[in-house]
Order: structure tokens, then C-alpha cells, then sequence
């Protein structure tokens, strides 16, 4: 390695390191596992969105060898450009997905995931795509569903992220220190014959089951 | 018969303390080798998982001792924090309260500690009941949202006189200076104070369990405490109180005043103890990390506002008796 990027890859797991513990301290980023242990399977985990917190949760609730192996899916349009652009490759390793297909386009949006996994690497997934601020999530967009599909032995776990909303509502700067916790629920699979639709409805709901669990 | 100082005693102290801790793990290590079934590895994990929050603490402790009082001052500040983090938890606020929720934690908080390390004790004492008091609800009030006000404005209120305003009482302590004190004394009656409450909190747990299942003693108020009853209060502060006299030769103290003090100490933290028990069972929970979503806390099992709710009330009551006994 050159002295430049040494010094680079340092940095990245620095800031790694210290937004790993910020979010330990104001959150407590409890990981419960209730459905399943947590395994170095190759996994898919999806999730609730509601803050930009949301993903350090789900990193601070993961066992370090799995946070290896794992990577975070971020949108294109939002993650990128400086410090944003920083954050996404260098420090937490994420793939982009494009969020709206161009009409022109017609690449699949979804190659640089298939890639991922393909290379045996786990995600996390926020399959609302964007965050929202009702007690429900919205709807699932397809991704989801199209990367079941195309990797049916891959393990779809659910995961629900409770209080998070509390501790920074969108546009505020300052968090307000509150216990946190992931639910991690049963994996779940795509069916035989089942429909895009039925599919995103039930994993919305193995989401919003775990709630009250 | 050599007489050691006092630093000496300390250190003797954290030599079998740590020395404890040593033979408690390599104790886990050979008995992991030998844990085969479900059962005993799953009670091991649990060992290991309070062994692991002693290490914790003793290290803090230790860390606490050799940066002096103001290593213990950053000390409580921090269990300050985590106690009131999950006091927030549990403490439906709304979205206006954000601005005033961060003041609390990041200004508030460390502004009553700064008083204490910085001598202030005049300051200290009226920080937060005279000046936060009208600051937080003016927050927010110009966050524009009067559903349930009061009540949400009540709750944070509360929330910083127990977890901030009464913890902080214990580091204020070891400021505490009266004529003919040698410079550790208030950190021995400190200690003295932790350690009365602690045991009486342990008696009175013990006998009130003891009372109610073998002769049907009733608690004093079923709905709020299964185990509170006169009978063991009454053993838990006597125990406390007897153990104040006998720790007296270690502070400034008098046996009579120590008596005293620690008798005060008790019966406030005792009380204390009950009215958070009164306002968990309000709030539907057990513990204070018993959040319907998370079933840990930061200290394992239960909350750390769980283990040092007594104090927070005891802490207040024994240093302004102490002082206006002292006169300073």
C-alpha cells in the first residue's frame, strides 16, 4: 500500500470506529435475536427506515466478523459527492443502488447488488427506500423481491428498529440519547409461484411483527 | 500492630478486589472447560456476563481513584447520563421536546458537574431547581406543540432532579470540606454512604421476601411494591444504620453522628426506592431497560436507574444534613 492510501484506510476505519461508538452511547444499539442467531450466513437484512441512524443500528447490532462480510445498500442520488461519497465507499464499503430508473436507461438498477452477493457478500436493505415518518413503514419497492428471485438461497431476515425516530427526527442535528433496539425475526423465503406483490406485503408485515415482539 | 494511611488502605482494597475478580475468571475459564449441557453453559454465560460488568466497574473505579475527585466527578457525571437516557426511554416526549431533551443532556448535565469540580457548591445546589426549571419549559414552549405540556414538561423535569440533580449529590460529597477534615475525608464518606445504602437495600430486599412468604406479612402497597413491607424496611435501615456507626472510625464522623447520618440516609433512599418502584409501575414496566422493545440495559439485566434509584434520593438529604449539621 502506498503511504496516501495507508494513511486513507486509517481514516476510514477511525470514523468507522467512532460512529460505531456515538451510536453505542446515545442509542445502547441493542441487537435482540429472536428468529435466528447471529450466523455468518449470506444474508439479506431488511428493515424499517426512519432515520439516517438506521443503518449504524443495524452495524453497531452486528458481530464484527459478520460486519466484515456485510455491506449496506445506499442510493445513489443522496450518497454521493464529498464527505457523503466518503462515508458510503470508505467507510462502510456500501453499494450504490439507482433509486429511479432513467426511461433512457437500460440497465438493471439492481446489477451492482447482484454483483454483491454474487461475491458472497451480505446486505442490509431498506426496502422502503427512503425514510418515513408515519408509525408504519410504506411500501416495499421490488428490489426485494427481484433479488429473492434471483438468489433463493440466500437468507431474507427481517429486522425491526425501534425508537430511532426518537433520537433524531429528520432535521435536526443534535441526537437526544434514548435506548434503541434491532429485532432480528425469522428468515423468510420467496414461495413457490408467489407473486411480486403478496411477497412485499408479507415481508412488510414479518417487518411490522416484530414490533410488539 | 503497623498503621497503614490511607492511601495504603485503598490500595490494599483494590489488591483484593481485583484479586477477587482474577480467581472469579480463571474459576469461569475451568469451569467452561467442563460445562457440557445447555443448562450450565447458558448459567455460565450469565456469570460471565456480571463478572464482566464487575471487571467494568472496577476498572472505572480504580480509574476514578488514581485521577482523583475529578476522575470520580466525570465518573458519576457519566452514570448521570445513563441513567437519565433511560429515563427518557421510557418517557413519552414529542417531537417539540427534542431541542429541550439535548440542553438537558448536553448542557444541563455537564454544567452541574463543571460546579462541582469547580467548587461551586452554592451554584450546584441551585443550578437546576432555580434556573433549568424555568429554561427547559421556555424551550419548550417556543417549540409551539401544548399537547400535554405539563405533564410532558413534569416528566423532564423529574427525570434531571433524580438522575442528574440527586446523583450528582455523591461526587459533591468528596468536595466537601469542614474544619479538622484531612483531604480524603469526604471520599471516605462516600463510601461510608454507597456502602449503608447498598446493604440496607440488600436487608430490606432479603427480610421483606423472608416476612411476606413465611408469615404472611402484608406489603404496605400491594399495587406499587409485591415486597415492600414496615417490618423489612425497618430491618434494612436498622442494618444500614448499625453499619454507619460501626464504618465511622474511616470518616470524621462520630460514632453518634454517623449513626445518625446513616440513619437518615437509609430511611430517604428506602422511600426513594418505593417511588421509583410507584412510577415504574405507572409506566406498565419492571425495570428501567424493560422498554417493550429492549430487554437489556446497559448494566445487563436490569437498568442502571434500577441499582442507584436510592441513592439518587438518599444522596441529596445526607449531604444538606450533613452540611447544615457542619455549618458549611
Amino acid at each position: 500500500m502506498r503511504p496516501t492510501v495507508a494513511v486513507e484506510h486509517a481514516l476510514a476505519v477511525a470514523a468507522n470506529a467512532l460512529l460505531l461508538g456515538l451510536t453505542r452511547l446515545v442509542t445502547g444499539a441493542q441487537g435482540r435475536w429472536l428468529g435466528c442467531p447471529p450466523a455468518a450466513e449470506q444474508r439479506i437484512y431488511f428493515a424499517n427506515h426512519q432515520s439516517h441512524l438506521d443503518l449504524m443500528m443495524i452495524w453497531a447490532a452486528l458481530p464484527r466478523d459478520l460486519r466484515a462480510i456485510t455491506r449496506p445498500v445506499a442510493a445513489r442520488d443522496y450518497w454521493s459527492g464529498g464527505l457523503r461519497h466518503w462515508l458510503t465507499t470508505a467507510v462502510f464499503n456500501a453499494v450504490y443502488v439507482t433509486r429511479r430508473r432513467a426511461t433512457d436507461d437500460a440497465s438493471d438498477p439492481l446489477a451492482p447488488l447482484a454483483e454483491a452477493i454474487a461475491s458472497g457478500d451480505s446486505l442490509i436493505l431498506f426496502p422502503e427506500g427512503t425514510r418515513g415518518h408515519q408509525v408504519d413503514p410504506g411500501p416495499f419497492k421490488s428490489g426485494l423481491f427481484h433479488l429473492a428471485e434471483k438468489f433463493p438461497d440466500v437468507e431474507l431476515v427481517p429486522a425491526w428498529i425501534d425508537n430511532v425516530q426518537r433520537v433524531m427526527p429528520k432535521g435536526e442535528i443534535v441526537p437526544v440519547p434514548i435506548l434503541c433496539s434491532v429485532t432480528f425475526g425469522v428468515p423468510i423465503r420467496l414461495e413457490a409461484g408467489e407473486d411480486k406483490q403478496h411477497f412485499l406485503s408479507r415481508a412488510r408485515l414479518a417487518v411490522m411483527a416484530l414490533r410488539n415482539s | 500492630m503497623t498503621t497503614w494511611n490511607t492511601s495504603q488502605q485503598i490500595a490494599l482494597l483494590f489488591v483484593l478486589w481485583f484479586g477477587l475478580l482474577i480467581a472469579a475468571s480463571a474459576g469461569s475459564v475451568f469451569a467452561s472447560l467442563r460445562a457440557e449441557d445447555r443448562r450450565s453453559r447458558e448459567r455460565l454465560q450469565l456469570f460471565n456476563g456480571h463478572l464482566r460488568a464487575w471487571w467494568t466497574m472496577a476498572a472505572i473505579f480504580w480509574l476514578a481513584w488514581v485521577s482523583g475527585r475529578e476522575g470520580a466527578t466525570v465518573l458519576f457525571a457519566l452514570a448521570s447520563f445513563f441513567t437519565l437516557r433511560e429515563f427518557v426511554t421510557l418517557t413519552p416526549t414529542r417531537l417539540a421536546d427534542h431541542r429541550a431533551l439535548v440542553i438537558s443532556f448536553f448542557l444541563v448535565l455537564p454544567l452541574q458537574y463543571l460546579f462541582i469540580a469547580l467548587g461551586q457548591s452554592f451554584l450546584f445546589e441551585i443550578f437546576i431547581p432555580v434556573y433549568v426549571f424555568l429554561l427547559l419549559p421556555a424551550l419548550g414552549a417556543f417549540a409551539g406543540d401544548p399537547t400535554n405540556f405539563l405533564e410532558r414538561h413534569a416528566k423532564i423535569q423529574w427525570g434531571i432532579l433524580v438522575c442528574v440533580y440527586g446523583l450528582s449529590h455523591l461526587p459533591a460529597l468528596v468536595y466537601l470540606h469542614a474544619p479538622g477534615w484531612t483531604p480524603e475525608a469526604g471520599a471516605f464518606i462516600l463510601f461510608l454512604l454507597v456502602f449503608v445504602i447498598a446493604l440496607s437495600s440488600v436487608v430490606q430486599a432479603y427480610a421483606s421476601r423472608r416476612l411476606k412468604l413465611r408469615y404472611r406479612v402484608r406489603p404496605v402497597a400491594f399495587e406499587i411494591s409485591r415486597t415492600f413491607t414496615w417490618q423489612g424496611a425497618l430491618a434494612g435501615i436498622a442494618a444500614g444504620t448499625l453499619a454507619g456507626a460501626a464504618l465511622s472510625p474511616l470518616t470524621p464522623l462520630s460514632p453518634f453522628l454517623a449513626l445518625g447520618m446513616s440513619f437518615v440516609a437509609c430511611a430517604s433512599g428506602s422511600l426513594g426506592h418505593l417511588v421509583m418502584q410507584a412510577i415504574k409501575r405507572g409506566r406498565g414496566v419492571r425495570t428501567w431497560s424493560d422498554t417493550t422493545s429492549s430487554t437489556f440495559g446497559v448494566t445487563g439485566t436490569t437498568g442502571l436507574l434500577d441499582r442507584v434509584d436510592a441513592l439518587c434520593f438518599a444522596a441529596p438529604v445526607f449531604y444538606n444534613t450533613l452540611r447544615a449539621y457542619y455549618h458549611v
